[in-house]
C-alpha cells in the first residue's frame, strides 16, 4: 500500500467529480478520501502497488460531462499512517472554497430517458436535471454554488429528492437544481392578460403550447437563460407576424428542431457540424440551407440556417409534439436584451406573443443562445454565451498573474474578461450593445457577479481607447473611484492578442503579422481603423500596412446606409467625374444621382462629420450597395456584408482566376483598380454572384500578397486573421489557403469570437504582458 | 468712417478710437448711462439677489441665417442671466477687433446688437474696444456680461432636479447648430434653416410667474440638449428618461441631420430652454410656455428618474432604449 495525494485542477467542483472519484475508488478497492479545496479536488488514496496509473487513467477517462481537468499532480504522502477502512467524500473543511461555476448544459441522455419513461416519477417533468446537466450559471446568485445561493432556494426538496441529493452513488448527488414534480418548479400556460390557460383535455401545458404553435400562434417560452419567442418555422404568416411584432426585419431567426434528421430536411451538415449540434452546450449552429424550404422570412438574404437541438426537458417535450422546426428567437423587441422574468415577459412581450409558457424558477442571469459556424475546418464561435460561459481559459505559459485584471471589452457585442490570480481568464457571456440601457444595467450586474463567483477583486482595469465607448467611460470611473490602475489597449491589437491567447501562444512568443478587418476601431493618432496589418506580440503593436482610408460620409450613418460608402469610394477615385458619366445608366449611379450630391461632395471634401476610416467593413458595404444589396439601409451592422457573402458563395470556385485587380501603394491597399473593373462588369450585365465572388477573391489575393511581402521583410512566419469581417467564411477560407500556400502559419479565432465579443480577452492579455514588460524591451 | 477697415489706431486710445466709439457704439447703443461717457456704469438696484453672467462669443460665420455675432452676443448673455429666473437689467460689451476687419461689417454687427438689446429691453451700458494685429484674431470677438435681479421666492439651480420631476423643452432643437454649419460650409439644403437665436427672458418671466416652484432652467447651447441634460443629471445626482417622439425637431433640421449623420440632440441651440419642475406643476407650466411666442412648440419630453449612474436614457421612436451619453468631443463614430 502506498499513500498518494492526488490533486486535480480545473472545473471539477459542482459537476459530480467527487462522486465519480468515490465510485472509481470503490471499484478499484482504493481507500482514503476526497474533498474540494480552493484550487480544485484533492484525493488521499491508499493504493496497492502499481494501481496508481490505472486509477489516474480511469479518472481522466470517466470524467463527468461537465468537468474539465486542467492538470493532475501526484505526490507520495510522507507519513502514510494507517490506511482508512473505507473511501469517503469529506466536506471541505476550512478556508474559502473557490467553486468554479460550470456552464449550463443540455439535458443528458439519462435525464431524457427519465422524462420519457411513463414509469419514472419524473415522467414529462420539464425541470429534470442531474449533476451532468441542467442550469448552472443561469440560476446562481452567489458562491459557493449551493442550492441556497441559486434561484432553486425557493423550492425545498422532498424526501425522495433529498435522498438522491445525499447519496454519493446517485447521479443527483449534490445536484443543486435537483427537483421533481412533487417539490420543484411548476410550468403553466397563460394568455396575454395573465390568466392561466387550462391545458387541452388529457394533455399538459407543453402539449397545449405545441398545438397552438401548430395553429400559427406565437408563444413566449421561458427557457434556461431567457425567454424565447416560438412559432412554426414553416408557417409564412406566423414568421412574418413575429418579425413585424418584434420589429426585427432582417436578421436571421434561430431555429430548433427535434433531432438531426429533422434538421437534415432543411439544411446539410457534415460530421463536425452534427457533433456541434449534439454538444452539451447545444449552440445554434449555422448550416448551409438545402432541401425543403422553411418560411421565406426565416433567414432572408442568407443561404444558411441557424439550428439548435432541444436542450432542456421542456424543449424536448415540446418538440416531441411537433413535426416541423420552430423559430426560437430571443424574447424581446429588436435591440433590447432578452426578457428573463415573468413580469418582464408579460410587460414587454404582451404585444408580441399570443400566449406565454412560463414557470416559477427564476432566471437570475441572462444567457443568450450561443452561435457557432464551421469555417476553414474549424468551429467558429460567433456569439459565446449559454453553454460556454463562464468556462475559464488557462492562460499560456509566462502569464504569471500577480494581480487580478478586469478588461471591459468594447461597445457592441460586449463581453468582459476577468483574469484571476490562478492564471485563468474568464470571459463573460455575450452581454450585447451597451448603449441599450437594460443591457448596460446587465453589464454592471454581471461585472459584480463574476467578481463574486471567481473571488477576484481587480487591481487593474483595461479599456478600449475609444473615448466614447460606455465601457471605457465606466472603466475610467471605476479606476478613479477605487484607486485602480487604468490601462488603455488599442482595439485591433486586442483582437490579435485574443487570438494568440486561445492558440496558447506563450507570453514571449515571436511576433506575428495580424490582419485585422472589422467595421471600426479607434486607432492611433485619433484615426479610425478597420483594415489593418499590424506587427504584433503581447507587448506591443505597430501598423505596417493598411486599407486606403475613405471618409465615412455622415459618420455612424455610413454604417447604416451602405450607399454612402459606395459614394465615398467612388469620390476617392481621381476620375470620378468620368465614371459617373460613363456609367450613368447603371442602377447604382442612377441611385447616387438622386442623392443630394452637392452637399455630399462638400461633406467629402471638407471631411464634414465624415472622418476617414480604413474600414474593411465599409468596403464590403460599398461593394454590396453597388450590386444593389442593402443599397439604402441595413437593419443591423454587417447585414450587407453577410448578404454579399451569401451571393458570392456559389461562384467562388469558378471565379478564382478572375479576381479583380488591386494595388499596393506605400503599404496602403488601394481599391481603385477593383472599382474600375467592377463597374465595367456591371456595365456588361455580369451577374451579382460573379461580381461578388470576384471581389472576395480580390480581397483574399490582396491580403495574402501583402501579408507575404510583409512577412518576408519582417521575417515572420505566423499570420493572425481576426476582426468581425473574418466571420465571412469565404474570405477566411480563401485567405488562409493562400497564406498556407506561401508557407505561412495561420491563426484565427475559434473558441472566442473574431468580432468584438473576443476583444476583452486580448485586452486582458495585453495588460498582463505590460506588467511583465520590465524584463523585455518594448516593440521597436 | 463707414468705409475702410479697422486699423491699429482704432485701439490706440487716441482720436481715431474716440471717433469709433462715438460714431458707432454710443450712437447705436444710445442710452442714458452710456451717454455719461464714464469708464463704468452706475445704477440703482433693488434689494434681493443679483445675478451676473459673462459669455465670450466667437463664431464662424459672423452672419448667418437668423442672426449674427452681434444679436447672438446679446441673446446669449441675456439667456444665461435669465436661466436663474432673473430679470436681466444691463449688459456690458467688450470687442476685440482684428486689424483689417471691414468697418461696414462692424457697423452691421453693432446695429444688430443694438436692435437686439433694445428689443429685449436690456441696454448695453458700458463697453470696451481693443484692436489686435492682423492674424491675431478672427475678425471680431465679442464678450458680453449681464446683470439681473432675481424675483423673491425663486430657487432655481442645476442641482435641484429630483426623481419624478418633469422635463420640459421650449421648442425645436438643433436649428442653430445646423444653420451655422450649413452657412459655414455652404451646404445647400432645400429649405433654408434659420438659427433660433432669441432672448428668452420674457418667456422665463412668464414661466416663473406661473410656476415659481421651478427646479432647474438651462439653455441647451453648445453640446445641445443631450449635453445639457447630462450636466443637470450629474449636478443633481439623478438620471433622466426621455421620449424621443416628444422632442420637437424642425423637419428641415431633421433632414439635414439625417444627411449629415449628425444627431440633433447634440446640436447647439440659442433660443431654447430646458426646464425641470415638480410633476404636478408640469401642465400649468407647459400652458404658460406654449402661450408665449418663443415657447409655442414647448413639450414635456421626459422625466427625472432615480439612477446612481446619472444616465440620460431615451425611449427611441422605434420603442427601444438608448443611453444618451455625454460625448468626449465631436460626434465620433463608434460602431464596429
Amino acid at each position: 500500500m502506498t499513500a498518494w495525494r492526488i490533486r486535480v485542477n480545473g472545473t471539477v467542483q459542482g459537476v459530480g467529480f467527487r462522486p465519480m472519484v468515490w465510485r472509481l475508488a470503490r471499484d478499484c478497492g482504493i481507500r482514503g478520501r476526497v474533498w474540494n479545496d480552493a484550487a480544485g479536488v484533492v484525493i488521499d488514496a491508499w493504493i496497492r502497488e502499481d494501481g496508481l496509473d490505472a486509477f489516474l487513467q480511469k479518472l481522466r477517462r470517466e470524467t463527468p460531462p461537465l468537468a474539465r481537468i486542467e492538470d493532475i499532480s501526484c505526490t507520495q504522502l510522507a507519513s502514510t499512517g494507517t490506511a482508512p477502512d473505507t473511501f469517503e467524500i469529506v466536506e471541505s473543511g476550512q478556508g474559502q472554497v473557490q467553486t468554479n461555476v460550470a456552464a449550463d448544459a443540455a439535458t443528458c441522455p439519462d435525464c431524457l430517458a427519465d422524462i420519457l419513461d411513463p414509469a419514472n416519477r419524473r415522467y414529462r417533468y420539464p425541470f429534470t436535471n442531474c449533476t451532468h446537466c441542467g442550469p448552472r450559471l443561469s440560476i446562481i446568485r452567489a458562491i459557493p454554488y449551493d442550492r441556497a445561493n441559486t434561484s432553486m432556494a425557493d423550492f425545498e426538496m422532498c424526501p425522495q429528492c433529498r435522498a438522491e441529493y445525499e447519496d454519493p452513488s446517485d447521479r443527483r448527488f449534490h445536484a443543486q437544481p435537483n427537483a421533481c414534480p412533487d417539490c420543484g418548479p411548476r410550468l403553466w400556460l397563460e394568455d396575454r392578460q395573465g390568466n392561466e390557460l387550462p391545458p387541452d383535455s388529457g394533455r399538459d401545458a407543453i402539449a397545449t403550447a405545441a398545438r397552438l404553435i401548430r395553429e400559427g400562434w406565437i408563444i413566449a417560452i421561458k427557457g434556461i437563460g431567457g425567454i424565447h419567442l416560438a412559432c412554426d418555422a414553416t408557417c409564412d404568416t406566423a414568421v412574418s407576424r413575429l418579425r413585424k411584432r418584434k420589429h426585427r426585419y432582417a436578421k436571421a431567426l434561430a431555429l430548433m428542431a427535434s433531432d438531426i434528421a429533422m434538421i437534415e430536411r432543411y439544411a446539410s451538415m457534415d460530421a463536425a457540424e452534427a457533433e456541434l449540434l449534439r454538444d452539451m452546450a447545444a449552440p445554434i449552429v449555422v448550416l448551409r440551407a438545402s432541401g425543403q424550404q422553411l418560411a421565406a422570412d426565416v433567414a432572408p438574404g442568407q443561404n444558411s440556417l441557424g439550428f439548435m437541438l432541444p436542450y432542456t426537458p421542456l424543449h424536448h417535450l415540446l418538440m416531441q409534439e411537433l413535426d416541423a422546426p420552430i423559430v426560437l428567437t430571443s424574447g424581446n423587441r429588436s435591440e433590447e436584451p432578452q426578457a428573463i422574468s415573468n413580469a418582464d415577459a408579460r410587460l414587454r412581450l404582451k404585444d408580441i406573443a399570443d400566449a406565454f409558457l412560463l414557470h416559477d424558477r427564476n432566471i437570475v442571469n441572462r444567457l443568450d443562445d450561443s452561435v457557432i459556424r464551421m469555417a476553414d475546418g474549424q468551429s467558429r464561435m460567433l456569439r459565446r454565451a449559454r453553454g460556454y460561459a463562464p468556462e475559464p481559459i488557462k492562460l499560456p505559459r509566462g502569464f504569471d498573474i500577480a494581480e487580478p485584471i478586469l478588461a471591459l471589452g468594447g461597445e457592441l457585442k460586449n463581453t468582459f474578461c476577468l483574469a484571476t490570480s490562478s492564471g485563468r481568464a474568464v470571459l463573460s457571456q455575450h452581454i450585447g450593445n451597451l448603449e441599450e440601457p437594460n443591457t448596460f444595467a446587465d453589464f454592471r450586474r454581471m461585472l459584480a457577479l463574476y467578481q463574486r463567483l471567481f473571488g477576484c477583486s481587480p487591481r487593474v482595469i483595461v479599456i478600449d481607447r475609444h473615448p466614447d465607448y460606455l465601457s471605457s467611460q465606466l472603466g475610467k470611473r471605476l479606476a478613479e473611484e477605487n484607486g485602480l490602475e487604468l490601462v488603455g489597449v488599442q482595439h485591433h491589437h486586442a483582437h490579435i492578442a485574443s487570438c494568440m491567447v486561445e492558440h496558447g501562444r506563450e507570453l514571449t512568443s515571436a511576433r506575428v503579422l495580424g490582419i485585422v478587418l472589422d467595421g471600426l476601431g479607434y486607432g492611433e493618432n485619433d484615426e479610425l481603423w478597420g483594415g489593418e496589418f499590424l506587427l504584433a506580440d503581447y507587448f506591443g503593436s505597430k501598423r505596417i500596412a493598411r486599407f486606403q482610408p475613405v471618409p465615412l460620409l455622415g459618420g455612424n450613418k455610413a454604417t447604416y446606409e451602405p450607399w454612402r460608402n459606395t459614394l465615398a469610394h467612388l469620390l476617392s477615385l481621381p476620375d470620378v467625374q468620368q465614371l459617373f458619366e460613363r456609367h450613368a445608366d447603371l442602377p447604382i449611379i442612377e441611385y447616387l444621382n438622386t442623392r443630394p450630391l452637392t452637399v455630399l461632395q462638400t461633406m467629402f471634401d471638407k471631411r464634414l462629420n465624415s472622418p476617414p476610416a480604413s474600414s474593411a467593413g465599409r468596403l464590403f458595404d460599398a461593394v454590396a450597395a453597388a450590386l444593389g444589396i442593402c443599397r439604402e439601409a441595413v437593419h443591423f451592422e454587417g447585414q450587407a456584408a453577410m448578404e454579399l457573402e451569401a451571393v458570392a458563395a456559389p461562384q467562388m470556385p469558378c471565379q478564382e482566376r478572375h479576381a479583380y485587380p488591386w494595388s499596393l501603394e506605400d503599404n496602403t491597399l488601394v481599391w481603385a483598380p477593383m472599382w474600375h473593373a467592377l463597374l465595367v462588369d456591371l456595365q456588361k450585365d455580369i451577374s451579382r454572384a460573379v461580381i461578388a465572388a470576384r471581389f472576395h477573391h480580390c480581397l483574399a489575393n490582396a491580403l495574402a500578397h501583402t501579408a507575404a511581402g510583409l512577412c518576408r521583410e519582417q521575417r515572420i512566419h505566423t499570420v493572425v486573421l481576426s476582426g468581425g469581417v473574418f466571420q465571412n467564411r469565404l474570405l477566411l477560407e480563401r485567405t488562409s489557403l493562400l497564406l498556407r500556400e506561401k508557407q505561412l502559419e495561420v491563426l484565427s479565432p475559434h473558441q472566442y469570437p473574431a468580432n468584438d465579443g473576443g476583444l476583452s480577452l486580448g485586452q486582458a492579455a495585453i495588460a498582463l504582458a505590460a506588467r511583465h514588460a520590465g524584463s523585455r524591451a518594448a516593440l521597436e | 468712417m463707414k468705409k475702410g477697415t479697422v486699423d491699429m489706431t482704432h485701439g490706440s486710445g487716441g482720436r481715431a478710437m474716440a471717433q469709433l466709439i462715438e460714431e458707432l457704439f454710443v450712437r447705436h447703443f444710445d442710452n442714458d448711462l452710456l451717454r455719461q461717457a464714464n469708464d463704468q456704469a452706475a445704477f440703482e438696484v433693488d434689494a434681493g439677489r443679483m445675478v451676473m453672467s459673462t459669455d465670450g462669443h466667437v463664431i464662424s460665420p459672423l452672419f448667418f441665417p437668423g442672426g449674427d455675432i452681434g444679436s447672438l452676443s446679446v441673446h446669449g448673455t441675456i439667456n444665461d442671466v435669465a436661466m436663474s429666473g432673473a430679470r436681466p437689467l444691463y449688459l456690458s460689451a467688450g470687442f476685440i477687433l482684428e486689424e483689417g476687419f471691414p468697418l461696414t461689417d462692424l457697423e452691421r454687427i453693432v446695429v444688430s446688437m443694438a436692435q437686439a438689446s433694445r428689443a429685449a429691453g436690456v441696454p448695453v451700458v458700458t463697453g470696451d474696444t481693443k484692436v489686435v494685429e492682423k492674424g491675431k484674431g478672427d475678425g471680431i470677438f465679442i464678450t458680453t456680461t449681464g446683470v439681473g435681479a432675481i424675483p423673491a421666492g425663486l430657487n432655481i439651480s442645476g442641482d435641484l432636479a429630483r426623481p419624478g420631476d418633469a422635463i420640459l423643452l421650449s421648442g425645436t432643437i438643433g436649428d442653430h447648430g445646423v444653420a451655422i454649419m450649413s452657412s459655414r460650409e455652404n451646404l445647400e439644403f432645400e429649405t433654408s434653416i434659420q438659427s433660433d437665436s432669441a432672448a428668452l427672458h420674457t418667456l422665463v418671466a412668464d414661466m416663473v410667474t406661473a410656476v415659481p416652484q421651478i427646479h432647474c432652467l438651462r439653455d441647451p447651447t453648445r453640446g445641445g440638449l443631450a449635453t445639457t441634460l447630462n450636466e443637470l443629471a450629474r449636478q443633481s445626482g439623478v438620471g433622466m428618461q426621455l421620449q424621443e417622439s416628444a422632442i420637437p425637431v424642425n423637419p428641415a433640421v431633421n433632414d439635414a441631420c439625417e444627411l449629415l449623420g449628425l444627431d440633433p440632440l447634440y446640436m447647439a441651440n440659442e433660443g431654447k430652454l430646458v426646464c425641470i419642475c415638480p410633476q404636478h406643476h408640469a401642465q400649468k407650466l407647459l400652458q404658460a410656455m406654449q402661450a408665449h411666442p418663443l415657447g409655442a412648440q414647448s413639450a414635456i419630453i421626459g422625466e427625472v428618474i432615480d439612477d446612481e449612474q446619472g444616465f440620460v436614457q431615451m425611449q427611441t421612436s422605434f420603442g427601444g432604449g438608448r443611453i444618451v451619453d455625454w460625448l468626449a468631443g465631436e460626434q465620433l463614430p463608434r460602431i464596429c
